[in-house]
């Protein structure tokens, strides 16, 4: 026979003793997939570039003089170096695509990627915002299609398209409120805001020129409606309320709160970050609300893309309707679409506030959540905050034997579950758990919010996730719950396994270095 | 609905129904019960579309794109805030990585190193490029950025008059006029003149110890490129700040940045890099200081640090400014800012680093010095520019917003008309601004000079 | 010279017509490590109960509000650049701000030593 012994070794050794992980060193440091990657400025250089330009025609420079001399001071790499520095730091982040990301009120839930196909035609991508309105016609029409979408689902006759994201959006419906009351000749000076509101609502009243004052929550972790009532008054410009609220409840008293509000002479704005919870079972516009934004990169699936960008369209009821920031899309008798700026606002939209951004808003994100809405369909979003809602519940009643839940006595909850670390001993808390959940492969939920709950844990799965991929998140929750009621030690540690273990924040607050200064000996290096 | 159909929905009917057992639930509609029940739709929100497949809204899609006329597919002149650049390839296919794409905000640092070090890298070229000490990361656009750094300088200097340069972007100044009339701050602005030197004097006789500050757009709107020295020395002396608005980061590759002529604050538009036209957005606010105050300054930053091994690592820093922490005492409400985009930024400004930097910019100010040159020479157009940097403006001796209509009927982009931007000033109804990158061929320049030649006959 | 403190948990030393003015150790340990101090400028006239510094951690910025009325003369330039010493010394080198007192009658109204440490130990 031929007995070919060479190659590589099939037959592992018996009897290996597998060393602990911390007896083994490796030269570079690195453990396999697991690489650090060193900043640019240390690994590139200002002479080296990963793009080829043609060479410039040789005429005379028109720059009055200004030419800049002093370098810059902007590292470069070529192109394969480029793509490995990204990727590499890539693999350093949790993100939706690697797994269940139940970051409470943050709506974490799967980004189609026939929404990225979409935003990136020609005929989305590649047009110039100021182009004449003839040549983007189909631009104006998904932005009016988008529009209409939004109005039928919230219930709501009018829509602000441009706003940035959330809490933009936010400040577009402040302003509305404040636009309307004083073209009424009623200037008011306080915005009231739950507790437990996030902390743009109180932010954004501040910005527009409010002062802001809290409504109490009843133990329920809802709105005190009775209270509310007794504040309410002729110095109160509105309401800013959270539906369903931060807790991940529905305030069952909304339409209450809405007609007290608007008796007593204010307006009701809604955040609508939660949206997912309701939409297409729900619409606010039912409730008496008179604005709400919307975060296309929560409830309609744009990316968050590491902190953005977001969008944040805005509703409005017919007593703000007039008073929409410009631009705004309308459909004209000849079928066309028209872009209302300053110029033409006269005639319909005199009464507009005016301008909230230098153009039309997030046009890159319409194109992707319009996309998500045809996928979905009326039928499809039903389901959406059904499954949603049905998910949070599901984790809820699995967890609730051995987490404390603050309001779960009360009912079901909407779209999140919320918990608190009581009952967590040997001085661990919310953030033990959370750092153990990312040695279990998780991205925490949320913590410590809504700031109402001592040790919150907000837990958001959305509706993209399978019973499975559920009940896998629930054992480990499960697991790391028991250790942290165990006075486990070893989560005051943790995580263990991440890319980097705790890091020190005090230092980097106290301290603040913000951009990369080239060490004195670097520079030495270098020469 | 047949289940089956839903793609993005992986809960079978099964699930479902064990699902709510273990809840103790008889139907989902348990779970709404704190709903009124007369808000509670029975079916689907009607007026809309049931669920469609993959196929059928590529479709819908795709016919919406179609109604537009892409810039890459005929000679393209426009500017005025927003630029076609040719964005390599390599910058997308980073940006669509699902580790970067469907991350959140970094809030749990141990698993967000990557998009923390890529926004310490995009601080640092923004800084850079600016000529400040440090900067944020990222803010919504450059507008927003512009009245965030107006608002800025009102909390350090507690003044609230605010001198606006005539060549700031009207779109910039309409945004800070919307914000004004709630904040009362006192906005001084005039429309600009077709004049080949800018206000920069007027500005100058202008500064008072009653100003906080002095916005210059550079290069200005109609593409004119300013020392602004002088105004940072003056500014300094009446302990008012000097804010630099840069609409086109890739001059900054060509010119001397605002911060070594002493501006204080710095913001502007980054979509140059990275991010593409998109029809206005998504786009990427850039904003950067002098060290001073950067307590002050709005928005993420990002920080370096070390992990409790002592190894190199970021975090979100100097939070105690922001919204989830301060509520209504926060320098803004911004929460969501523009990481995606910042992310397009840095990895193109990587691949260019500093020599290609330079050489796009040298290339797009020499086609444009030719552009303008071949265009100048029509009769009946002027150039009115001393000093630019890729982009000028014409004086046509017609009504431009008309030409440019028709000339997009032609398949010509032409620019943008001062008519467009300015409707109601009739003294600019003839400006033209003119924008030329790399992307720019001999012969798109040609196609328009033969189609003004025509239009102007 | 004598020390009192505030249910806000400001102590002031009073020394002849001037007051020195920071936070309690209880309350440093409270907040645990603090990373910056905002003091407010010299020439400042403070009324009682306005905002007059901030101390900030990493997760939480606290106003310290004018325990007395008076017109700050002196800051401690030592807390920007090293804002720990408000952890490690609160009631001595962690020191935030002098005063010259405006009206010596608002110190009656606050607590002397004992008195705080009773109130403390009750919270």
């Amino acid at each position: 026979m031929n007995m070919l012994s060479e190659g590589r070794p099939t037959k592992q050794e018996e009897n290996l003793t597998m060393p602990t992980q911390d007896a083994i060193t490796t030269h570079t440091g690195n453990r396999a997939l697991m690489v650090d990657e060193p900043l640019i400025f240390e690994t590139g250089s200002p002479d080296r570039s990963g793009v080829d330009l043609p060479d410039a025609p040789e005429v005379e420079s028109r720059l009055g003089g200004l030419d800049r001399k002093a370098p810059i001071g902007v590292p470069g790499l070529s192109e394969a170096e480029m793509v490995r520095h990204y990727t590499r730091l890539s693999r350093q982040n949790y993100a939706i695509d690697v797994g269940l990301f139940p970051l409470g009120s943050c709506t974490m839930k799967h980004n189609p990627r026939l929404n990225e196909k979409m935003a990136r035609l020609k005929g989305f991508a590649d047009i110039h915002p100021m182009q004449p309105m003839e040549s983007v016609q189909g631009a104006l029409e998904l932005i009016h299609e988008l529009a209409e979408w939004l109005k039928l689902l919230t219930g709501m006759p009018a829509v602000a398209m441009s706003p940035k994201a959330g809490a933009h959006g936010e400040l577009c419906g402040i302003l509305a409120i404040r636009s309307a009351l004083e073209a009424r000749g009623d200037a008011r000076e306080v915005i009231l805001v739950p507790e437990s509101a996030h902390g743009t609502n109180p932010a954004t009243a501040a910005f527009a020129g409010y002062k802001v004052e809290d409504i109490p929550a009843n133990s329920n972790g809802r709105v005190d409606l009775e209270a509310l009532k007794a504040r309410l008054g002729p110095d109160v410009a509105g309401v800013m309320i959270t539906n369903p609220n931060t807790c991940g409840l529905f305030e069952p008293d909304m339409k209450a709160i809405s007609d007290a509000v608007h008796a007593a002479g204010g307006l009701v704005y809604c955040d609508g970050a939660n949206f997912n919870a309701i939409v297409g079972k729900v619409r606010p516009g039912d409730l008496g609300v008179d604005a709400m934004h919307i975060n296309l990169h929560k409830t309609f699936s744009t990316p968050h893309g590491g902190g953005g960008p977001g969008s944040g369209p805005v509703v409005f009821s017919e007593a703000l309707a007039p008073f929409a920031p410009l631009p705004i899309v309308e459909k004209m008798d000849n079928g066309h679409f028209h872009l209302i700026e300053e110029e033409t606002a006269e005639e319909h939209h005199s009464s507009s506030f005016g301008r909230m951004v230098a153009f039309h808003g997030q046009m890159g994100m319409f194109t992707r959540a319009l996309t998500y809405m045809l996928s979905h369909g009326a039928d499809g979003l039903k389901q959406v905050s059904e499954d949603a809602v049905l998910n949070a519940n599901y984790i809820l009643r699995s967890l609730d034997d051995i987490l404390e839940a603050p309001f779960g006595k009360s009912g079901p909850c909407m779209h999140e579950a919320l918990f608190s670390d009581k009952g967590f001993t040997n001085g661990l808390g919310t953030l033990d758990l959370a750092k153990g959940m990312i040695d279990e492969g998780y991205h925490p939920m949320t913590m410590y919010f809504p700031l109402v709950v001592h040790g919150a844990m907000l837990v958001e799965p959305t509706e993209t996730e399978s019973k499975a991929a559920i009940d896998q998140f629930v054992g480990a929750f499960r697991s790391v719950a028991e250790r942290a009621k165990a006075g486990d030690e070893l989560l005051k540690s943790a995580p263990h396994f991440a890319p980097r273990h705790r890091l020190d924040e005090t230092q980097a607050a106290r301290k603040p270095a913000l951009v990369w200064t080239e060490p004195e000996d670097f520079a030495e290096a270098a020469e | 609905m047949k289940e089956d159909k839903m793609r993005y929905l992986p809960l079978t009917p099964e699930d479902r129904q064990s699902m709510l057992a273990t809840i103790g639930a008889q139907t989902v509609d348990d779970l709404f019960v704190d709903v009124p029940e007369e808000a509670r739709l029975t079916g689907p929100v009607q007026g809309l579309p049931m669920h469609a497949g993959e196929m059928a809204v590529e479709a819908h899609m795709k016919a919406l794109a179609k109604k537009n006329h892409a810039a890459g597919d005929m000679p393209f002149f426009l500017g005025a805030g927003a630029y076609r650049h040719h964005v390599p390839a390599s910058v997308d296919h980073i940006i669509q990585r699902g580790e970067f794409l469907t991350a959140y905000t970094p809030y749990q640092p141990e698993i967000a190193q990557g998009t923390l070090q890529t926004l310490f890298e995009f601080q640092t070229q923004v800084a850079r490029l600016f000529g400040v000490d440090v900067a944020n990361a990222s803010m919504y656009d450059g507008s927003t950025a512009c009245w965030e750094a107006i608002t800025m300088a009102r909390r350090i200097t507690k003044r609230s008059k605010a001198l606006l340069s005539s060549g700031l972007h009207p779109h910039y100044v309409s945004v800070a006029k919307t914000m004004a009339k709630f904040t009362k701050d006192t906005l001084v602005y005039d429309a600009p003149q077709l004049d080949a030197a800018t206000d920069g004097q007027r500005l100058l006789d202008q500064i008072d110890s009653d100003t906080s500050c002095i916005v210059v757009q550079y290069p200005d709107i109609l593409g004119r490129i300013d020392n602004m020295a002088a105004l940072a020395e003056k500014a300094k002396a009446h302990k008012a700040l000097l804010i630099a608005v840069v609409t086109e980061p890739v001059a900054l590759g060509a010119i001397m940045s605002p911060g070594e002529m002493g501006a204080d604050i710095v913001v502007g538009e980054g979509q140059s890099l990275g991010v593409g036209l998109q029809f206005g957005g998504p786009y990427v606010g850039l904003f950067g200081c002098k060290e001073k105050y950067v307590r002050q300054m709005p928005g993420r930053l990002c920080g370096e640090t070390v992990d409790a091994e002592g190894k190199r690592g970021f975090v979100l820093t100097l939070s105690t400014r922001e919204q989830h922490i301060r509520r209504e005492k926060a320098t803004s409400n911004i929460c969501t800012n523009s990481g995606l985009c910042a992310l397009a930024f840095t990895a193109h400004m990587t691949l260019l680093g500093e020599k290609g930097l330079r050489q796009l910019a040298t290339l797009n100010h020499k086609k444009a010095v030719q552009a303008a040159g071949r265009l100048s020479a029509i009769s009946g157009v002027k150039l009115l520019n001393d000093s630019f940097f890729n982009e000028f403006t014409l004086v046509l001796d017609k009504d431009a917003r008309p030409i440019v209509r028709a000339l997009a009927d032609q398949r010509i982009l032409a620019g943008v008309s001062l008519g467009r931007l300015y409707p109601e000033e009739e003294s600019l109804a003839h400006g033209l601004i003119v924008a030329v990158t790399e992307t720019v061929s001999d012969e798109d320049v040609e196609a328009l000079a033969v189609a003004l030649e025509g239009a102007l006959a | 010279m004598s020390r009192y403190f505030t249910d806000e948990h400001e102590w002031v030393e009073v020394e002849g017509d001037t007051a020195t003015v920071g936070i309690t150790d209880y309350a440093q340990e409270q907040l645990g490590d603090i990373v910056f101090v905002e003091v407010p400028e010299v020439g400042t006239e403070l009324e009682q109960g306005d905002d007059a510094a901030v101390v900030e951690s990493v997760k939480a910025a606290s106003d310290v509000y004018a325990a007395v009325s008076g017109e700050v003369i002196e800051v401690n330039e030592a807390l920007e650049d090293e804002p720990g010493l408000v952890n490690s010394s609160a009631e001595e080198d962690g020191w935030f701000f002098r005063l010259t007192l405006s009206d010596k009658e608002e110190l009656e109204e606050l607590m002397d030593e004992k008195a705080y440490k009773a109130f403390v130990d009750g919270l």
